[in-house]
């Protein structure tokens, strides 16, 4: 069972990782594309907590860092999805989250995340990076991420919940 | 926390790492994995893709489907002159080859993925790499001009940093004063993603609708020169500073590019090259 989790949930990430910069750029809004990778960490961080959360954005952030045609410093993204997985980790409680509720806490994940890729950024002193430019992105990343939840989210909660039908009752 | 502080581990380590960071046999085996998995979406999606644009252009195909039938009416009758017209299109193809892009052999690769506008930087994958002969700091173009140097390369994927990246400077000569100077992206896409160009001799204007070529570097690397870059559309000149700056327009518009050519050589060298003998 646990070999089956693992393979399931390395599969999404590779899923997600590759449509999106290969399918939803032919998507993109501004050059934007919504951040699926993201919309995974919350929706496993929701189902199974901030611990879980928070690793699965870790290594989800890695191979967006890592793959292809990315470019800079490692990590960046590793970090802000981490952060991203233990907020939306913070919104589970014991009854399930409402669909309002679910778009909130994929706002709140998404304009952390962006945000901490860009200040990583800023601080690294990485090329292209500019408070301008970001304050340009953030909304359009914030809003269609918003955009695509309905699509993703519940898919991925559904998935994972298969996976793990009570993962905290003992 | 403890993942937080593994992802500000893993950055600190590849900044200060730079060309031998420890970070980099983990992004070649993420390079291995996901460079194979875009060309294969890529491919995948095709279909969905043009699905999706063939219905939005459905009504729009209607229309142009009746007035083309009028029209091939016409043209039936022009049928004798086909050929002399065929002569004429090779002939200008061979043209604009040779003033282009010509001279350099050409490994042909399409655009698999595009890093998202959140990233910041203007890259993309292509489906060629190492095992078809591209290396680092290669020239990439397309039919109408410059596209970006190769950035790193995988077994049959590579990276290129599109001219537009604000991390991207370019020799570039102006083409009717021989001017030198230097192009640098403004990081964005698009219709505004423009080029601004420093010129070397202050006293020297450019003026619109001047063509700027790449200077071109020693060994070809990572520019060869004399590849069309872009138009000037506008010049600007300050009192205060040492040159004047023109913004250029690519010819190639970035946003939109599917099938490039990585310069791999001068002669005859590549392992995959375009077959010149096709129609």
């Amino acid at each position: 069972m646990i070999v089956a989790r693992v393979a399931v949930t390395v599969l999404l990430v590779l899923v997600t990782v590759t449509a999106q910069v290969g399918l939803f750029a032919h998507l993109s809004v501004a050059g934007v594309v919504p951040d699926l990778a993201l919309l995974l960490v919350v929706a496993a961080a929701i189902v199974r907590g901030p611990a879980y959360g928070t690793v699965l954005g870790l290594l989800a952030g890695l191979c967006v860092d890592l793959a292809p045609p990315a470019d800079g410093v490692a990590g960046r993204w590793a970090l802000a999805l981490a952060v991203a997985g233990w907020l939306a980790g913070q919104a589970r409680g014991d009854a399930r989250l409402s669909a309002v509720a679910t778009v909130v806490t994929v706002a709140v994940s998404s304009l952390a995340a962006t945000s901490i890729y860009a200040l990583t950024g800023l601080v690294l002193s990485e090329p292209g990076v500019s408070v301008a430019r970001a304050l340009e992105v953030l909304p359009v990343a914030v809003l269609y991420d918003i955009a695509i939840t309905p699509l993703v989210v519940p898919l991925a909660m559904l998935v994972l919940r298969r996976l793990d039908p009570a993962p905290t009752r003992w | 926390m403890l993942s937080l502080l593994c992802a500000v581990t893993v950055m600190t380590l590849d900044a200060a790492g730079g060309e031998d960071s420890p970070v980099q046999p983990l992004r070649t085996g993420a390079v291995a994995v996901f460079g194979p998995l875009q060309t294969g979406a890529a491919t995948a999606f095709d279909p969905v893709v043009g699905a999706v644009e063939t219905i939005g252009e459905l009504r729009q195909l209607r229309d142009e489907n009746a007035a083309l039938q009028e029209r091939n009416d016409e043209l039936a009758a022009e049928l004798a002159t086909t050929e002399l017209d065929r002569n004429r299109l090779a002939e200008y193809d061979a043209l604009s080859e040779a003033s282009a892009i010509g001279g350099f052999d050409l490994v042909p690769a399409r655009v698999v993925a595009v890093g998202p506008a959140q990233a910041f930087a203007r890259t993309v994958t292509i489906d060629a790499g190492a095992a078809d002969g591209v290396r680092d700091d290669l020239t990439v173009v397309a039919a109408p001009g410059l596209v970006g140097r190769v950035l790193s390369v995988g077994q049959h994927t590579a990276t290129v940093l599109l001219a537009v990246d604000a991390g991207s400077v370019i020799g570039g000569r102006l083409d009717r004063s021989m001017e030198l100077g230097f192009l640098r992206g403004n990081g964005s896409l698009g219709s505004d993603g423009a080029l601004s160009l420093d010129l070397v001799d202050p006293d020297a204007v450019p003026a619109a609708g001047d063509t700027v070529v790449t200077w071109g570097s020693r060994g070809g690397a990572p520019y060869v020169a004399g590849v069309p870059v872009g138009e000037v559309v506008q010049v600007r000149t300050s009192a205060g500073e040492q040159s004047v700056t023109a913004s250029v327009r690519p010819f190639v518009d970035m946003s939109a590019i599917d099938l490039v050519g990585v310069v791999v050589g001068p002669a005859d060298s590549a392992e995959r090259s375009f077959d010149r003998s096709l129609p």
